[in-house]
């Protein structure tokens, strides 16, 4: 049977071009790149050269990133971080985000809320984008921070950072956004999007799992999650990661060099995913029409639900995920789906496809061929055909 | 997370269908939670002859509705009655925690069946 992953936004199969720079890494070149022997100084050598990679890619200084597990230890780090060196001086603070935020950025609010820290959640429109109003709004003499995802994990919503980041800069507020997703699919330039902090996770971008990177303005102070040996110039404590690390830097030096080709390539085959997907009736795309990511298309197929639609896919061979989270650990409806206006019978019956590197031609036509047969299927076990009526 | 018995029910359904004439309809659940369930029931001399439904859920919703059809399908209204959700998903081979309250409708909905069959004839 004919395997086809669309789940590239969930997590992506690690290049092998990065998987070759990474082996010596392992059981050669192994040496802990605080030690000061030669094999030591070789591991510091890889950590300090893949920094700078890193930098060059998102247009700072090596001295900027500070290599983490991944996306949500970044993410926890710049909220906790801004919030700890606030508490530290003895003082609370206001924290604003946007609803549509991953997990780990709510779930990290949330906790905040409770040591005291207030927080606002920017609600989005139809599409899924934050207005600079309600930001100029919300924005108090107490906020320390103002953080907006690039691009929404689930509908594939890109933001207009630099707008947003500009008005917390007006009110001399710091400004991270999470570009889990974006790094790579669009460009990504910290100077250009003017912002403080930015979270990028590597096994979104063809990398091993377990590495990211925050960056970190020069002169910003955030206080650090894990103490310990001073490693990361005392921010992030904990030997390096070093085959990790190494992979990710490979992985984005790839991501990058190769994005004028190859995003392109991808987003007509998302265009042609749309296109054949949008005549299969009571279905639509969400997020935006035009400002979102060329790997993501996101749909709603009324009366059915996005689990049973997954796991009919995968029978066949075709790897996607809905934004129900029935399929996972909780039964709520996609709090993304909400916030864009969906109702929740609606937001149950989501389906996202998100390509990558490895699809082809050939997977698009297998998947139109495929996905409206299932949708048909469960749609004939479905007590609603027309309406929510019957 | 799920059990070879809930996928394979879940992927081959029996007694899957709306009902023509149904002497029973039991109508479960709610769109607004995703998982909707409708049982069909025919009966003839306080037996469950017939049995049939449709659901709008998860694989677990779905699964949980073709089995009750096969543990219903024979008895008599009495012994269908007693069919507990637990059950259903010892039948399956067990559902996942999340699932358990949630989707494991359909013996409410057999339940439910039974009382509209019993109303309709004036036994309730």
């Amino acid at each position: 049977m004919r395997q086809v992953y669309l789940d590239h936004s969930a997590t992506s199969a690690v290049d092998p071009r990065v998987i070759e720079v990474m082996m010596p890494f392992f059981d050669v070149r192994y040496g802990n790149a605080s030690s000061l022997h030669t094999m030591g100084q070789e591991a510091n050598r890889a950590l300090e050269d893949a920094r700078k990679t890193v930098a060059q890619k998102l247009h700072c200084t090596p001295e900027e990133i500070i290599f983490t597990s991944g996306g949500t230890e970044s993410n926890n780090a710049a909220f906790k971080g801004a919030a700890f060196t606030r508490l530290r001086k003895g003082k609370k603070g206001h924290i604003i985000t946007s609803t549509i935020e991953h997990d780990c950025v709510l779930n990290t609010c949330q906790w905040l809320e409770s040591l005291g820290f207030s927080v606002t959640y920017l609600p989005v429109d139809n599409y899924g984008l934050v207005s600079p109003e309600s930001l100029e709004d919300a924005i108090t003499g107490d906020t320390i921070l103002v953080s907006i995802m690039h691009a929404n994990n689930e509908i594939g919503t890109i933001q207009d950072i630099r707008e947003l980041a500009h008005i917390a800069h007006e009110r001399d507020v710091l400004f991270h956004t999470d570009a889990v997703q974006s790094v790579t699919k669009v460009p990504v330039d910290v100077q250009e999007i003017g912002v403080d902090l930015l979270s990028v996770s590597s096994h979104k971008i063809h990398g091993p799992k377990g590495v990211g990177c925050l960056y970190v303005k020069k002169g910003t102070t955030v206080d650090p999650l894990l103490h310990g040996g001073g490693h990361e110039k005392g921010f992030r404590s904990g030997t390096e990661n070093i085959p990790g690390i190494v992979g990710f830097s490979e992985a984005l030096a790839i991501g990058e060099e190769e994005r004028p080709r190859e995003m392109p390539r991808i987003e007509r085959l998302r265009d042609e995913l749309i296109d054949g997907v949008s005549i299969i009736e009571n279905s639509w795309l969400n997020g935006h029409p035009k400002r979102r990511l060329p790997i993501n298309a996101h749909f709603c197929f009324r009366f059915i639900e996005g689990e049973s639609l997954v796991l009919r896919l995968s029978g066949k061979g075709i790897y996607a995920s809905t934004g129900s989270a029935c399929s996972s650990k909780s039964l709520k409806p996609s709090h993304v789906l909400l916030a864009i206006g969906l109702p929740p019978e609606d937001a149950h019956s989501s389906l996202r496809l998100t390509l990558g590197r490895d699809n082809t031609e050939g997977d698009i036509q297998y998947t139109l061929k495929v996905l409206p047969e299932v949708v048909t299927d469960l749609r004939k076990i479905s007590p609603f055909k027309a309406s929510f009526q019957e | 997370m799920y059990s070879q018995q809930v996928i394979d029910h879940f992927n081959n359904p029996r007694n899957q269908g709306r009902m023509e004439n149904p002497d029973g309809v039991g109508k479960v659940g709610n769109p607004v939670c995703g998982d909707v369930m409708y049982i069909y029931i025919k009966v003839k001399d306080d037996v469950i002859q017939d049995i049939s439904w449709e659901t709008m859920g998860c694989a677990a919703a779905i699964a949980t509705s073709s089995m009750i059809s096969e543990l219903a399908k024979g008895k008599t209204l009495d012994e269908a009655e007693k069919i507990t959700r637990g059950d259903v998903a010892d039948a399956l081979q067990g559902l996942p925690s999340v699932k358990m309250h949630c989707s494991n409708l359909a013996a409410d909905g057999l339940r439910k069946a039974i009382e509209d069959y019993r109303n309709r004839r004036g036994m309730a």
